[in-house]
């Protein structure tokens, strides 16, 4: 399974699901992560975690851990 | 009859800036009952029978989060008129998500859509009327900032609160949703008014267990409805709660897509430009480093330490106290008036008051951190870092304020949306030296180490460390495990600060700091004053001349409680009572010591008293007692705006029962491992202090107990 964290920066990908459970699931979902949307990685921080990335129009960051839970093709 | 409208919004949607254009100085901050979470409430300009109440910003209504959950309750439960809902105009797509739900509540509401100067200005266009008809709401095109048509916003949404009706959400989801819904809405719902059917319909599908308990609904129900869900998502291959968040976000597409002409897609904006640079891989840290710098060399050790001295040198010391004393001797007042007036309450006041211009130099550069949106880079930057002993990203910047002045630092914590994090924030921010700690920190290196600079260093070192291990101890007890709210942090627009939001919201604080201080201020300067100026002589009880201290209360006082502090290596009254004289206010520390020792007053670093000092200590003791000093109970400015950021005695007196058992445990370690390391004999209490280390380093790497949190998750997994 690709997930998020698997993809480079500069890249982008589409999602095809959303796993996890609990807080981390709904708060990823609440902030646009839901089946279908493009995300594009636009870098990493400079102390190796987290992640920044661009979808819908804004910036959102999160942990490479939590990034695992969102399946991507 | 007076109307409540409720104000909601995206975090860094500009709600702030609308907030206080709505209701000018008409505002109250406070507190939600028993969280630490600011409540603001105001009266609509123009509009004295409209009470605003603010929500926390928000993304959604699903309960994450303290603040969601305050929110949800909040309109569930309160029942506002009305909700002006703001959303980013530069930002549609995210912030239409919370309006979807908001929507779904049946409260009549307005949309006010900002920054429409910004919107403008990159040539995107949104059609107000239009995004208006698909939600079934009234749209106010605003810019919170320039404050044009808020005059507008007022007066429709007051409509709308007082036409009182209810109204009913006009959005739609796909073919297979919508069926599902009807069906659940038809065979549990037809009881309920009719303006909640749809809110109860969404939570039903996505299984929330809070509104299943809510409606109690029957098994044989809750079966039925569950074959529902479940056709529905194979339908869509997806969860329940899945496909409503995407069905939501779709809807926003389709409506977008009709009444927004945007700009292209991937482009990069002038914010993204300057993170190319601020948030880059090599440049991030360096840069970071220069900024913080920059704030702590202008806010403590320039404009802050220059006022703080003037302020107590020339304005108190050379005009204000005179005068006053020159007045009063005039007038022929009483001497005890005098020595109340002066000694007592001006001196105490005093010595906190000069610290109120570095207070507000803190509380600017705060606001400009916050209203510019570099704030988030700080978080995001520092996450890694943080994270590993219990603390935010976040923490950083209290941390950092905190080695100016502990009060501005805890109202700095709440930026920090984990509740968990804040408190631990909180509780640990005093360890880091503040200003006031400087003198006591000169005054023994200068007496007992020449007055080299890494006994400053140490000291920093020391608060440092002490933050760092009470995040991992503290992160391991059961009082601050829970779930973790997880790190999905937007990163704002940079936008150009405000000037007058920064104005306003540094007037807040620090008046308010002000109103709630000082009248324990005043209060305990006036016992600190009565308990030093007043004792027995020849056994009758009066005001004691100079020199007399030892016959005073406090002396009595401290003879008494001398021998808590023996193992610490100074059990005698006037260290004792020297520590306790920090609680008005750090430097009163120094200031006691020169009283004690004959000096009506003494420098700044209390070069007079070295000799006496020497001779009462050793460099051991005296740096247990500087252990004890920076590490123990703050100041009672600091305590009281604790007491405010918790929103509970309990949890203030757990902080401050927390830092004084740190700093007594601490010193209690150096002073007896370092007696006995020096060749002393190996007493109960060296055995007692190895015990204590040991008890240290046990809870420090011990594993933390995960079990319970993996169960809470799984719990947490089937709820909304």
């Amino acid at each position: 399974m690709k997930t998020l964290r698997d993809v480079r920066i500069g890249e982008s990908a589409r999602v095809v699901k959303v796993h996890g459970q609990g807080n981390i699931r709904r708060r990823v979902m609440d902030m646009g992560i839901t089946k279908n949307v493009e995300i594009f990685v636009r870098k990493v921080a400079p102390l190796g975690d987290p992640i920044e990335v661009n979808l819908r129009g804004y910036e959102l960051s999160l942990r490479k851990d939590d990034a695992e839970i969102i399946e991507v093709n | 009859m007076s109307i409540t409208i409720a104000v909601a919004g995206n975090p860094n949607s500009g709600k702030t800036t609308l907030f206080n254009a709505l209701t000018g100085s008409n505002q109250y901050v406070g507190n939600w009952p028993g969280v630490t979470v600011e409540k603001k409430e105001g009266i609509l300009i123009g509009h004295p029978e409209v009470v605003l109440v603010d929500l926390p910003g928000i993304y959604s209504l699903s309960t994450n989060s303290l603040e969601e959950e305050l929110a949800r309750d909040y309109l569930l439960e309160s029942n506002p008129d009305a909700i002006i809902n703001i959303v980013d105009g530069t930002n549609l797509e995210r912030n239409l998500y919370l309006t979807t739900q908001l929507a779904e509540l049946g409260i009549p509401m307005v949309l006010a859509v900002n920054m429409m100067d910004e919107v403008e200005k990159s040539g995107a266009k949104i059609d107000g009327a239009a995004l208006g008809n698909a939600f079934g709401v009234q749209v106010v095109e605003i810019s919170a900032l320039r404050e044009t048509q808020i005059d507008e916003l007022a007066r429709i949404a007051t409509q709308a609160a007082q036409k009182k009706g209810h109204f009913l959400p006009l959005h739609r989801f796909s073919g297979g949703v919508e069926h599902a819904l009807g069906h659940i809405e038809e065979v549990a719902l037809h009881q309920q008014p009719e303006h909640k059917q749809r809110w109860y319909a969404v939570k039903l599908f996505e299984r929330n267990e809070l509104v299943e308990a809510e409606l109690s609904l029957s098994a044989e129900l809750k079966a039925h409805i569950e074959q529902d869900i479940r056709q529905c998502e194979l339908e869509y291959d997806d969860d329940s709660d899945s496909i409503i968040a995407a069905e939501r976000y779709n809807f926003i597409e389709e409506v977008l897509e009709k009444v927004t002409v945007r700009k292209k897609a991937g482009e990069m904006s002038p914010s993204d430009r300057i993170d190319r640079i601020v948030t880059n891989r090599w440049l991030a840290l360096p840069i970071f480093a220069a900024m913080m710098f920059l704030v702590y060399y202008i806010s403590v050790n320039t404009v802050g330490a220059t006022m703080t001295e003037w302020t107590n040198d020339r304005l108190f010391g050379q005009i204000i106290l005179p005068t006053i004393s020159g007045a009063l001797a005039d007038w022929g007042v009483a001497g005890w008036l005098q020595g109340l007036l002066v000694d007592g309450i001006m001196a105490g006041v005093g010595s906190v008051l000069s610290f109120l211009p570095q207070m507000v130099v803190l509380f600017l550069f705060l606001g400009l951190l916050e209203f510019s949106g570099y704030m988030a880079r700080v978080a995001f930057i520092m996450d890694r870092m943080f994270r590993k002993f219990g603390l935010s990203g976040k923490s950083f910047i209290p941390m950092l304020i905190g080695s100016g002045c502990s009060v501005p630092a805890i109202m700095a914590a709440r930026t920090i949306e984990n509740e968990h994090d804040r408190r631990m924030t909180v509780i640990t921010t005093s360890f880091i030296p503040c200003g006031a700690k400087l003198p006591v920190i000169a005054m023994i290196a200068g007496a007992f180490f020449g007055g080299k600079g890494w006994v400053a260093f140490g000291a920093y070192f020391l608060g440092i460390a002490a933050v760092v291990i009470s995040g991992i101890i503290l992160k391991k007890t059961p009082l601050f495990q829970g779930e973790a709210a997880p790190f999905v942090m937007e990163l704002p627009a940079y936008r150009w600060p405000s000037l007058k939001n920064i104005f306003v919201t540094t007037w807040d604080r620090v008046s308010s700091f002000v109103k709630k201080a000082s009248t324990i201020i005043l209060l305990a300067a006036i016992v600190i004053w009565f308990v030093t100026y007043f004792g027995w002589v020849d056994g009758q009880f009066r005001m004691l001349q100079s020199g007399q201290i030892d016959q005073s209360i406090v002396a009595a006082i401290g003879n008494a409680i001398a021998w808590i502090f023996k193992p610490l290596g100074w059990g005698e009254w006037r260290p004792v009572v020297a520590a306790l004289s920090g609680l008005v206010a750090k430097e009163t520390v120094v200031s006691s010591f020169g009283i004690f020792y004959g000096f009506g007053e003494v420098a700044e670093g209390g070069q007079e008293i070295w000799s006496s000092l020497r001779a009462a200590f050793s460099p051991l003791s005296a740096t247990s007692f500087l252990i004890f000093v920076l590490l123990s109970a703050p100041c009672i400015a600091t305590i009281s705006s604790i007491r405010r950021e918790m929103n509970s005695a309990a949890w203030t007196s757990f902080a401050i029962g927390y830092m004084t058992s740190i700093g007594y445990s601490v010193a209690l370690m150096v002073y007896q491992l370092g007696t006995w390391l020096q060749g002393g004999a190996f007493s109960a209490w060296t055995g007692i202090a190895l015990a204590l280390l040991g008890l240290m380093l046990w809870l420090l790497f011990r594993p933390s107990p995960k079990a319970g949190s993996a169960l809470k998750r799984a719990k947490a997994g089937a709820r909304g």
